[in-house]
């Protein structure tokens, strides 16, 4: 084997040792595979990728980086926004897709522990015979450590939470080698009563420092994390989903902000601009109102979906919406909301041949319209395609823009668009990353929004954690080079 | 056409399970491995769901043949709005031995008891892929057959049929009392809600039936030799110089040879 820098021998022989031969690749075709995720950032492959089985291979490796001073990138699925996974200063990709058993499932107690190979997916498969579901949905089949990771949301967030909020312990391998369980081993603090199916279900402890969610969003930078305890809820007895469209963005950000204060339990929210539409009226041919619309979605039981879907009614027909279209059996809510599903395809489709690429920022909701108004202006003022589809219910929104690879100058507009489209969302008192994680793109970003105090907190915590900067370096802080 | 559905539910090893071979090759490992009701099993039991919500059939009954086990089969099947379930106990080596012969004898014999209009049974079941007991108990019964179902309307007293075959889709009407089989998409099945598992649970809807010894178990064995997992693939390797070498090697001399791109 060709020695590759930075891993001499030793090191693989020690590998090795641990996960086995099929466990250590030095393969470019792998390497590659794991240096990069589903953002524009290009490739930066590891010097070697590791596939341990279980916690103390895990463990083991770590060790084995740490006396090396090895960078230490833990992988799921690759399925990041933000080049999380790239290794900018090589080192060793552990790459966790063997470890994929679903442990502990309580059905009584809503909650399950996975493994980080386990995906979204795959549990909720798993699951389908218990009537439970985990219902956070990024969109991607991604790892439910992965998820935890990057605090990761979803389209519905706006009635189950994000990761953030369903997360209940996690056991995370540090940069030494040492195991954690942020909540304490087996712990699986229990709920608050389950009746309250309207209220975000809140751990109950309140032992010591909040571990769990100083993990959570931490996006490898601290810890590998090789188990996660997650909160399921109960599969919806029924779903209604319902499209409606406005005269403009504020009459759709008005009709979100007024269902919501209703104490309407709507489980999803989505915000279509008219250039979004009418590329989805072209890919699927549809015949939507080319104007700003909403596509919502409510989960309940019979006679609480009829009045649920009632007062959003009205409420949108107030604000001057028109066309509401409902629908309950499963084809016909699948042909509403095949727009929004769609939407990715829809806006690719816009100009063949060149790749899209999603922002992703968030402020309060009464600065939405404000701020989808002026980024819409400022992405007319410099030629670029941008449809954007939000999470209305978070105020957060993204940008799908469809760029051409090959074209540098037409890259350069949309980086600086980015940027600008970040402050504003800063200026407004918002974040510079609602879903997508900081990752390598969004450090400059960071430190405005959080401050010089803020980073030094979190500066603080990274030394103390991992004081050779090991874990997955270069994402999140900037590192301050001597 | 109004009545009794019987819809047969198989517990099989979950599909998302990677099948492990025992050591000593007598079949796959089963113990502690996850078991659900199979895929095509649940596309009937919706498909009959469906019907009854449409008032076109009166009840469904859901029936399963196996040990203990299998009455969880069969409250899957209640969670998702059958009536009533039917567990035939079919234990030890007499489990072990159970094909779709047998199992169609004892639908067959059921189907008369419970004076049913139509059987819907999965297209196969994932474990044994033998695609053989919806055609048998037709057989048996001497009843039409509606296999690989796509699409089913019922009109009448007969029943209207789209099945997937090599070629397409064939559209067939045949009368009832009739056996059809599922097939991939004739439908997405639902999801068991949480209150409905829990019904399910407290409520005490399954019949257990022995088979009686006309049913004739033994009946039919299918001696298994070996149960052995498929090979480890080989990398492969690139023979693209090796046609030129071997013919230039036998002849003595070299020859024109047009190289077409034999790369293996």
């Amino acid at each position: 084997r060709t020695q590759v820098s930075g891993v001499g021998d030793g090191v693989l022989s020690a590998f090795r040792s641990i996960c086995g031969e099929e466990g250590v690749s030095l393969g470019e075709a792998v390497r590659e595979q794991h240096g990069k995720d589903e953002s524009v950032h290009r490739c930066r492959p590891p010097d070697v990728v590791v596939f341990p089985r279980c916690v103390e291979e895990v463990s083991a490796l770590a060790k084995v980086c740490h006396k090396h001073r090895l960078p230490i990138i833990p992988f799921g699925t690759g399925t990041g926004l933000e080049g999380g996974v790239g290794a900018v200063k090589g080192g060793v990709c552990f790459s966790l897709r063997n470890m994929e058993q679903v442990l502990d499932l309580h059905p009584e107690d809503f909650d399950v522990t996975v493994e980080p190979g386990v995906t979204r997916k795959a549990l909720n498969a798993y699951l389908r015979d218990t009537g439970l579901w985990f219902p956070v949905d990024p969109g991607a089949d991604a790892s439910l450590c992965g998820m935890a990771a990057t605090s990761a949301s979803g389209t519905n967030a706006v009635r189950y939470g994000t990761m953030r909020e369903n997360v209940m312990n996690l056991e995370v391998v540090l940069a030494d080698g040492s195991i954690v369980h942020t909540a304490g081993k087996g712990r699986r603090p229990s709920l608050l009563s389950l009746l309250l199916s309207l209220v975000s279900l809140l751990r109950k402890t309140s032992a010591g420092y909040n571990l769990t969610n100083l993990f959570v969003g931490s996006e490898g930078t601290l810890g590998i994390i090789t188990k996660t305890t997650l909160r399921l809820y109960g599969i919806p007895e029924a779903m209604v989903s319902a499209v409606c469209s406005f005269p403009s963005v504020q009459a759709a950000v008005d009709s979100t902000v007024q269902t919501l204060q209703a104490g309407v339990p709507i489980a999803r929210i989505e915000f279509l601009d008219d250039v979004m539409i009418d590329a989805c009226n072209r890919f699927s041919s549809l015949s939507y109102p080319v104007t700003p619309t909403l596509f919502l979605e409510f989960h309940g039981s019979e006679q609480s979906l009829q009045e649920q879907v009632k007062t959003a009614e009205d409420i949108t027909q107030s604000n001057g919406g028109s066309d509401f279209q409902w629908a309950r059996d499963t084809e016909t809510r699948n042909r509403l909301w095949k727009a929004r599903h769609d939407a990715w395809y829809a806006a690719l489709a816009l100009r063949p041949g060149c790749k899209a690429y999603s922002t992703d920022v968030c402020v309060p909701l009464s600065r939405l319209p404000q701020i989808i108004v002026e980024t819409k202006e400022d992405l007319i003022e410099n030629r670029l395609t941008g449809p954007i589809a939000g999470h209305v219910g978070d105020g957060n929104f993204h940008c799908l823009m469809v760029v051409d690879p090959n074209n540098p100058e037409e890259m350069h507009r949309v980086h600086l668009f980015t940027e600008r489209l970040a402050r504003r969302a800063l200026a407004m008192d918002g974040t510079c990353t609602g879903e997508h994680g900081v990752g390598l793109g969004k450090r400059a970003l960071l430190c405005e929004e959080m401050g010089p105090v803020g980073i030094q907190v979190m500066r603080s915590l990274k030394d103390t954690l991992d004081p050779n900067n090991l874990m997955n370096p270069g994402k999140i802080l900037q590192r301050e080079e001597p | 056409m109004s009545g009794r559905v019987l819809v047969g539910v198989k517990r099989v090893i979950d599909y998302a399970v990677k099948i492990r071979v025992k050591p000593d090759n007598t079949g796959v490992v089963t113990d502690g491995v996850k078991h659900s009701m199979n895929p095509f099993c649940e596309i009937a039991v919706e498909e009959a769901v469906k019907l009854k919500e449409k008032k076109l059939i009166k009840e469904v009954v859901a029936v399963s043949c196996g040990p203990q086990q299998s009455q969880e089969t069969i409250r899957t099947a209640l969670a998702m709005g059958a009536d009533r379930g039917i567990h035939v106990d079919v234990s030890g080596k007499d489990y072990e031995n159970l094909g779709p012969l047998q199992v169609s004898k004892i639908l067959a014999a059921l189907a008369k008891q419970e004076d049913a209009q139509l059987i819907l049974l999965g297209k196969q079941a994932i474990d044994d892929d033998c695609n053989q007991t919806g055609q048998m108990t037709a057989a048996l019964l001497d009843w039409p057959q509606g296999t690989f179902a796509s699409e089913v309307s019922l009109e009448g007293d007969k029943i209207n049929l789209v099945r997937e075959i090599d070629g397409g889709l064939e559209h067939i009407k045949i009368n009832t009392p009739a056996v059809i089989t599922a097939d991939l998409r004739l439908n997405t099945p639902r999801y068991a809600t949480l209150p409905n598992i829990m019904d399910s649970l407290m409520n005490n809807e399954t019949e257990l039936h022995k088979p009686n010894h006309r049913t004739s178990l033994c009946v039919g064995l299918i001696p298994l030799f070996e149960t052995v997992a498929p090979e480890d693939m080989q990398g492969g390797t690139d023979r693209s110089g090796a046609m030129l070498r071997h013919t230039v090697l036998q002849s003595g001399k070299p020859k024109r040879i047009i190289l077409s791109c034999l790369c293996i």
